[in-house]
C-alpha cells in the first residue's frame, strides 16, 4: 500500500507527464479494441443488410455500385433500370419487385423513391405520423428527424440537382407525414417518398400553376407565379389533380429493384432468366457482393493489425523509456531511501506500483472509451455506412 | 552508546583506506567530526549506519554489532535506530512536508505508520516552527524550513542515534546556528546522541567534543 501511495503521489504531482503517459497507454489499449468492435459491428450490419435483401435487379454494370446504391443509398448512381423490368417480375409471379429510386437528396439525406412494399419488406415502423399516401408525402428516417430537427407537419425541399440545366426541374417541397423508428441501418438516414414523387422531382411528372415564388414565401401571399423568381414546386390539394406524367410508365427509371422471391425455386428460376450477358439488366445476390466487400475490408484490417501492433510496441517502449529515465532522475531519492533503511526491492516495488497505477488508470480510461464505442457501435456504424451516401 | 574498535575499511581500486582503532560516543553526547574532504568522515557515518560493511573490526550501536548483521537486518536496524540528516535535505518534491516527515514509514516494514507516528510528526513540526506548513511541498518552503522538515524526518522514528552529514552546509550563517541548536534540542528531548560531520568551524563550540578525522585516514599519523 505504501508503494502505491508513493507512486500515486508521484504521478499526481507530475500530473502533466503522467497524463500524457496514461493517455498514450489508454490509446494503445483502446484503438485496437474499438477498431475490432466497429469492424465486427460493420461486418454484422453489412452482412445483415445483404442477407436481408435476397436479390437485386439493375442495369448491367458494377454489382458493388448497384448494391451500395440500392441497399445503402450511397453516392453511386448506377444506370437506371426501366420500370418495365418491375412489371416483368410481377408478371413472372415468382417474386415481389420493390423499385428504389435514389437519385436525389434533401438536406444532405438521400431521397428514396419506392413503393409501400419497401416498408413491409424492411419491417419499418413509424414512431409518429402515418405512411405515404399522397403524391409528395415524405416519411423520414430517425436520424434525419434528429439531425434536421423536423417532424410531422414540417416540410422538406429536394436539393436542386440540375443547376446548369435551363430546362431543369424545380425542387419539390414535400410535407413530412411520418417519422420512422430507429433501425441502426441506412434507412435511418433516408427520406422516403413514393417513387412517383421521385419522378416529379426528376421532372418526368409535373403539375400546372404549382410553383411557389420567393416573394410568396417572404410575404406569405398568393401572388401570381413568375418563373424568373421561382423557388420550388409545391403539391397542394388544389393542384394535385393537375399533376401528370409524360410518356409510358414502363420507361420511367428506377435506380434498382429489390426482388423478393417467393421461395428458393423461384429465386433460381429468376436468376436463370438474367444470366444472358447480352441482357441489359442483371439480377444479383447482394449478400455475395457484400461478403466480397467484407472480405476485402478484413484483409485490410489484418494489415492494420500489424501496423497497430508495431505502433503499440514502439509506444510501450517509449513509455518504458520514460519511466526508466524518470528513475534515473530520481537516483537521489533512491539513495536517500536506502540510507533511511528502505526494504530490499523498494525501488522495484515503487517502479511496479507506478507502472501498475499508470496502466490501471489507462485501462480504466480505455474501458470507458470501449464501453462508449460498444454502446454506440450500431448507430455509429449505421452512420458510417451511410456516410458518403 | 557507540563503540568502534579496530575498524578497517577500503574502497576497492581507489587506494582509500580507513582505520579507526577506537572511537566511543556516549549517550546524549554531541560530537563533531571534522577533517579534509576525502578523509572518510561520511564513510564512517555510512559504516555506523550499516550502509557500508567494514573489512574488519566491530561497530556496536546501542548493543547491536552492526557489522555482524545481514543486509536485511541492517536495513531494519537503520530504519528503527538511526536518524539521518543530510546536507541537501533529501526531501521528495512530490510529497508534502507532512508526508516527507513520515517518509521512513512508507519505505520499510520495520516501522508502522500509526496515529502515534502521525501525532509525533505534528508535534515535532510544531516544535521546529513549521507546524503551519505541513501541507506545503518542499518547493514552497525556504531552505531553513526544508532542513527543519529533514530534522523532523530524522527524529520522528524515535531513533537511538542521529547522524548528521553537513546538515547546515547549505544554509545561510544565521540559519546554521538556529538549525543546529534545534537539532541538538530535539535530539536531547529524544535522548539520542548526535554524530555530525561538518566543515563549519564556527559551529564547533556548540558541540561537546570534536573529532579530527585526518588521524584515521590510513598513512596519517594517529
Amino acid at each position: 500500500m505504501n508503494a502505491l501511495y508513493l507512486a500515486f503521489a508521484y504521478l499526481r504531482y507530475h500530473w502533466g507527464r503522467s497524463l500524457v503517459l496514461m493517455l498514450v497507454a489508454a490509446l494503445i489499449l483502446f484503438v485496437p479494441v474499438a477498431t475490432q468492435i466497429l469492424l465486427s459491428t460493420s461486418e454484422r450490419a453489412l452482412v445483415a443488410r445483404g442477407d436481408a435483401t435476397p436479390l437485386l435487379l439493375g442495369s448491367r454494370g458494377s454489382q458493388l455500385d448497384l448494391t451500395m446504391a440500392a441497399l445503402y443509398f450511397s453516392d453511386e448512381r448506377p444506370e437506371p433500370v426501366p420500370m418495365r423490368e418491375v412489371e416483368a417480375v410481377w408478371d413472372s409471379g415468382l417474386a415481389i419487385p420493390i423499385p428504389v429510386h435514389t437519385a436525389f437528396s434533401s438536406s444532405g439525406f438521400r431521397i428514396v423513391g419506392t413503393s409501400l412494399d419497401y416498408f413491409d419488406f424492411r419491417e419499418l415502423a413509424l414512431s409518429e405520423g402515418r405512411g405515404l399516401s399522397v403524391l409528395g408525402d415524405a416519411v423520414i428516417g430517425a436520424d434525419v428527424a434528429a439531425t434536421i430537427g423536423k417532424g410531422v407537419g414540417d416540410t422538406l425541399v429536394s436539393s436542386p440537382e440540375n443547376l446548369f440545366d435551363l430546362d431543369g426541374v424545380y425542387p419539390l417541397e414535400m410535407p413530412i407525414v411520418g417519422v420512422l423508428e430507429p433501425t441502426n441501418s441506412p434507412d435511418d438516414q433516408a427520406v422516403f417518398v413514393d417513387i412517383k414523387t421521385a419522378w416529379v422531382i426528376q421532372g418526368i411528372g409535373h403539375g400546372h400553376e404549382d410553383v411557389v415564388t420567393a416573394a410568396e414565401v417572404a410575404a406569405g401571399s398568393e401572388a401570381v407565379s413568375n418563373a424568373a423568381v421561382v423557388q420550388y414546386q409545391r403539391i397542394t390539394d388544389e393542384n394535385i389533380e393537375s399533376f401528370h406524367f409524360h410518356g409510358a410508365q414502363d420507361d420511367f427509371p428506377a435506380s434498382a429493384v429489390i426482388v423478393v422471391p417467393n421461395d428458393t425455386r423461384s429465386a433460381t428460376i429468376l436468376k436463370g432468366r438474367y444470366l444472358d450477358g447480352e441482357n441489359p439488366t442483371q439480377l444479383i445476390a447482394p449478400a455475395s457482393v457484400i461478403q466480397g466487400l467484407v472480405d476485402r475490408i478484413f484483409r485490410i484490417k489484418s494489415l492494420l493489425d500489424v501496423v497497430t501492433t508495431i505502433i503499440a510496441i514502439a509506444a510501450f517502449a517509449a513509455i518504458g523509456l520514460a519511466v526508466f529515465l524518470s528513475y534515473r532522475l530520481r537516483a537521489r531519492e533512491i539513495a536517500t531511501a536506502v540510507k533511511l533503511g528502505a526494504r530490499r526491492g523498494m525501488v522495484l516495488r515503487l517502479l511496479s506500483a507506478e507502472i501498475f497505477t499508470l496502466l490501471l488508470i489507462s485501462t480504466f480510461i480505455a474501458a470507458i472509451g470501449t464501453a462508449i464505442v460498444a454502446r454506440n457501435a450500431e448507430s455509429w456504424v449505421g452512420w458510417l455506412l451511410a456516410l458518403g451516401a | 552508546m557507540i563503540t568502534v574498535e579496530n575498524l578497517t575499511f577500503g574502497y576497492g581500486g581507489t587506494g582509500f583506506r580507513l582505520r579507526v582503532p577506537k572511537f566511543v560516543l556516549q549517550d546524549n553526547e554531541r560530537v563533531a567530526i571534522v577533517g579534509p574532504s576525502g578523509s572518510g568522515k561520511t564513510t564512517l557515518l555510512n559504516l555506523i549506519a550499516g550502509i557500508l560493511t567494514p573489512e574488519a573490526g566491530r561497530i556496536d550501536v546501542a548493543g547491536t554489532d552492526v557489522a555482524a548483521l545481514s543486509d536485511v537486518e541492517r536495513r531494519r536496524f537503520r530504519a528503527s535506530t538511526i536518524g539521518f540528516v543530510f546536507q541537501d535535505f533529501a526531501l521528495l518534491d512530490y510529497l508534502s512536508a507532512r508526508q516527507n516527515i513520515l517518509y521512513p514509514y512508507r519505505i520499510t516494514p520495520a516501522l508502522t505508520l500509526d496515529t502515534d507516528a502521525r501525532d509525533r510528526a505534528e508535534a515535532l513540526a510544531a516544535a521546529c516552527g513549521i507546524g503551519d506548513k505541513l501541507d506545503r511541498h518542499p518547493s514552497a518552503l525556504s531552505q531553513g524550513e526544508q532542513q527543519r522538515v529533514a530534522i523532523c524526518r530524522a527524529l520522528v522514528t524515535q531513533p537511538k542515534l542521529i547522524l548528521s552529514d553537513e546538515a547546515t552546509g547549505n544554509l545561510d550563517p544565521d540559519s546554521k546556528a538556529r538549525i543546529l541548536d534545534l537539532l541538538f534540542e530535539q535530539a536531547a528531548l529524544a535522548g539520542a546522541p548526535v554524530l555530525a560531520v561538518t566543515h563549519d568551524h564556527e559551529l564547533l563550540p556548540r558541540f561537546g567534543r570534536v573529532l579530527d578525522f585526518a588521524q584515521f585516514r590510513e598513512g596519517a599519523e594517529a
